[in-house]
């Protein structure tokens, strides 16, 4: 511990891990941008999924209450937080489980180390999950000479080709069968040299390579889709059923979770589990549902362990606006609707959380203040503000709202620069109709660049929006001097006759 | 009614004929329209960007210039803007402002239409006489649609004019890439986003695309510039206050 005097308030930790990029996101975007056959296998994925969903979602007529409810029982849980914890603690140990917190990526990735290394066993299966996706565990595991094995069929595409997520639900989304083919040939131990890119052979293929390693497993680690507080009870929701041969076959279970995905009651679930697979595959339901307590002697891992994570959780439920952020079930339908996400896919973002979602969790979870150039920084910015993604969240997440306060909250914190200078001497000309009149007649001036009515080239900054779009010429009357003249006021007098005549 | 125009700091300064389609269309339908003098800007690109108490002096002016009591109702032409003034001057208000100005901003945006609205909501309006025969295509900006909720208000207004050729947009509900600042901070994603857009326009061969809201239309219509299509972008203001009279001399130009 470092040298805190009692009584002084500490700042929550920030957040480690994969939460932070290597450069700014329109850095990123660019690279990406590109890469055509990433554009169209993403364009592709994210409308096939959100014509599903909008289409299951219109069935129900109770879809907008449903929303209110998820999003009025995560607000009541981020309200009482640390009551609920200890309750889901006391349960989980109750029920045989031991419960281990970590503050952040470091403490977390320790925490399991110990726990495969006390089993004496170098391998672990993975079910696919956002929470070590997080904090790097893979990476960590294997550095420690434990051989981490993702079961979850995309997370087992994207580990194979020693790539990264793009996608929270469809890790795999930016690429084709094709690319797969060749990623199972290269990388997959005992694959068929004959393999084609048919669907089917592939999820066969796959198939077989996971159940040998379901047979010898000893241990498994997953994230959580949610804790009960009143019981204990873990759940996890899944299409392939891959996740529930770890949950159930080996001997020792380790749950990595994080600390928002606590929900009060069990019968609370009846809410999430209607709005999470709607929302996140366009199904009514997904295939897979399994619900574990404790441990139950002869039946399922003998041992269960559960990890509960803050990895920068706290810092966030410190921020009386941003908080809502902690709402997220990670159904990833903000990342579908959203048309910067569609065009950059995940990778840009530079997070584990990419799209909407991400844009305003990752700079919370892990703080945009490591200096002018901290790519977190920028993401606050990666959007156009357009608000599908806050139609599409079925908790109600008003990630536009929260993408503008974060902004707020960046230009804060920056300091001064020549945006802000910029902003400033802006809004010192707009304060009164005076100063802004002037500044018009200033930017007619601007009549000068334009040649056949428009603008084809302005300095920076005004080129990055003349690379590809012309401005129209400031025209030779404000509307307001047009509204001042002998014309503007018959214009009107003779409009108001019209009017009256008709 | 007495009602003030709320003209924009973009549509006074580069898109007056917008402006004075909306006092010409509102004189028309009988209503006594002012122009406060003192108005400049609601502040939404502060607000946007992240700069809250730079916006702050506009709030303020903006609040002072419209709270007053004798008008009845405030008309922007602008999706946007109006989601700004209704959801962002309390935001800046309760964060900066000073005692009484949040009183101030809630009275004024209480009376605060987008143009849309107050014609299909205050006035009970959607055939307001206007007459237009070209063929249009309409896009929903954002803010309208999902700030706002305008819904199908612009489309049924369209509907209700004489002679136009009213073609739908593919992906109509799809962003065009502006989002004030973004253009700049993200030129490339937002070229990627109007690209597409510009290929819908393009789809449906359409002689005009109109939008509520000018910024979105500067967008658009600066990439229709660019890439020499010859089809024109004009406000939806600008349509519906068109009557056969204003158009009849440029339809003899072209003869």
């Amino acid at each position: 511990m470092s040298g805190t005097f009692l009584g002084m308030p500490t700042a929550p930790p920030r957040g480690t891990g994969n939460i932070r990029g290597s450069e700014p996101f329109p850095a990123a975007a660019r690279t990406e941008l590109g890469n055509a056959q990433l554009r169209r296998n993403v364009g592709k994925a994210t409308r096939t999924i959100r014509d599903k969903r909008i289409a299951v979602t219109g069935e129900l007529p109770d879809w907008e209450e449903l929303r209110s409810a998820g999003a009025a029982i995560k607000r009541d849980v981020l309200s009482r937080l640390p009551d609920l914890l200890e309750q889901f603690e006391q349960a989980v140990t109750a029920r045989g489980g031991t419960v281990h917190w970590a503050r952040d990526a470091a403490e977390a990735n320790a925490i399991v180390t110990r726990l495969v290394r006390g089993t004496g066993s170098d391998e672990v299966l993975k079910v696919k999950s956002m929470a070590t996706q997080e904090i790097g565990l893979n990476e960590h595991l294997a550095d420690e000479g434990i051989t981490a094995i993702e079961t979850d069929l995309a997370e087992l595409i994207v580990q194979l080709g020693a790539d990264r997520p793009s996608h929270i639900l469809v890790p795999a989304i930016h690429r084709n069968r094709a690319e797969i083919r060749e990623i199972f040939l290269r990388a997959m131990p005992g694959v068929d040299p004959d393999l084609d890119d048919d669907p089917a052979h592939l999820a066969d293929a796959s198939r077989r390579f996971l159940r040998d390693r379901f047979m010898r497993a000893r241990v498994a680690i997953s994230g959580a889709n949610f804790g009960v507080a009143d019981t204990g009870t873990l759940s996890v929701v899944e299409s392939e059923g891959n996740g529930r041969m770890c949950l159930t076959m080996p001997e020792t279970l380790i749950t990595v979770m994080g600390l928002e995905k606590l929900i009060p009651s069990y019968a609370d679930l009846e809410v999430f589990l209607q709005l999470l697979p709607r929302s996140s595959t366009g199904e009514r339901m997904n295939p897979y549902t399994s619900m574990w307590t404790g441990v139950t002697p002869g039946d399922g891992p003998g041992e269960f362990h559960l990890v509960l994570l803050d990895n920068g959780r706290t810092a966030t439920l410190a921020d009386e606006v941003g908080r809502e952020a902690l709402h997220c079930i990670r159904c990833s339908a903000c990342l579908n609707v959203c048309p910067v996400y569609e065009r950059t896919g995940g990778h840009a973002y530079g997070s584990t959380y990419p799209g909407p979602i991400g844009a305003v969790l990752t700079p919370q979870l892990a703080g945009m203040d490591t200096g002018s150039g901290d790519p977190n920084g920028s993401l606050p910015y990666a959007s156009s503000l357009c608000g599908a993604c806050f139609d599409a969240c079925p908790v109600k997440i008003d990630i536009p709202s929260l993408l503008v306060e974060l902004r707020h909250q960046h230009v804060e914190q920056a300091g001064f620069d020549a945006e802000q200078a910029l902003m400033k001497a802006a809004s010192a000309a707009m304060a009164s109709a005076g100063r802004w009149t002037a500044a018009q007649r200033a930017a007619q001036l601007g009549r000068l660049l334009g040649r056949g009515g428009r603008i084809r080239a302005l300095p920076p900054p005004g080129s990055a929006w003349t690379s590809a779009r012309d401005l129209p010429v400031p025209p030779k009357r404000t509307f307001r001097q047009w509204w001042d003249s002998a014309e503007g006021r018959a214009a009107i007098e003779r409009a108001r006759r019209e009017g009256g005549a008709r | 009614m007495r009602v003030a125009l709320f003209a924009t700091c973009l549509g006074d300064t580069l898109f007056p004929d917008a402006i004075q389609a909306t006092a010409l269309l509102l004189s028309r339908l009988g209503q006594d329209v002012v122009f406060p003098e003192a108005q400049t800007c609601c502040g939404q690109m502060h607000v946007n960007t992240g700069y809250q108490r730079e916006a702050l002096p506009l709030v303020e002016n903006h609040a002072a210039c419209f709270a007053d009591e004798s008008i009845d109702a405030v008309v922007v032409p602008s999706g946007s803007c109006a989601g700004s003034i209704r959801h962002q001057h309390e935001i800046v208000a309760e964060r900066f402002g000073r005692p009484g100005l949040r009183d101030q901003v809630v009275r004024s945006r209480a009376k605060t239409y987008e143009l849309a609205e107050f014609l299909v909501d205050v006035l009970g309006v959607v055939d307001v006489g206007a007459t237009f025969p070209h063929r249009v295509t309409y896009h929903p900006t954002c803010h309208s649609l999902r700030m706002l909720r305008v819904g199908d208000k612009p489309l049924r207004l369209l509907r209700a004019v004489r002679e136009i050729d009213l073609v739908e947009l593919p992906e109509a509900d799809q962003c065009c890439g502006f989002g004030g600042t973004f253009a700049l901070k993200n030129a490339d994603t937002s070229t990627a986003m109007l690209s597409d857009k510009l290929r819908n326009v393009g789809a449906t061969d359409a002689e005009y695309c109109t939008a509520g809201d000018s910024s979105c239309l500067m967008h658009i219509g600066g990439g229709l510039s660019r890439l020499q299509t010859g089809v024109g972008t004009k406000h939806l203001a600008e349509i519906l206050a068109t009557t056969e009279r204003t158009i009849a001399p440029k339809q003899g130009a072209l003869a």
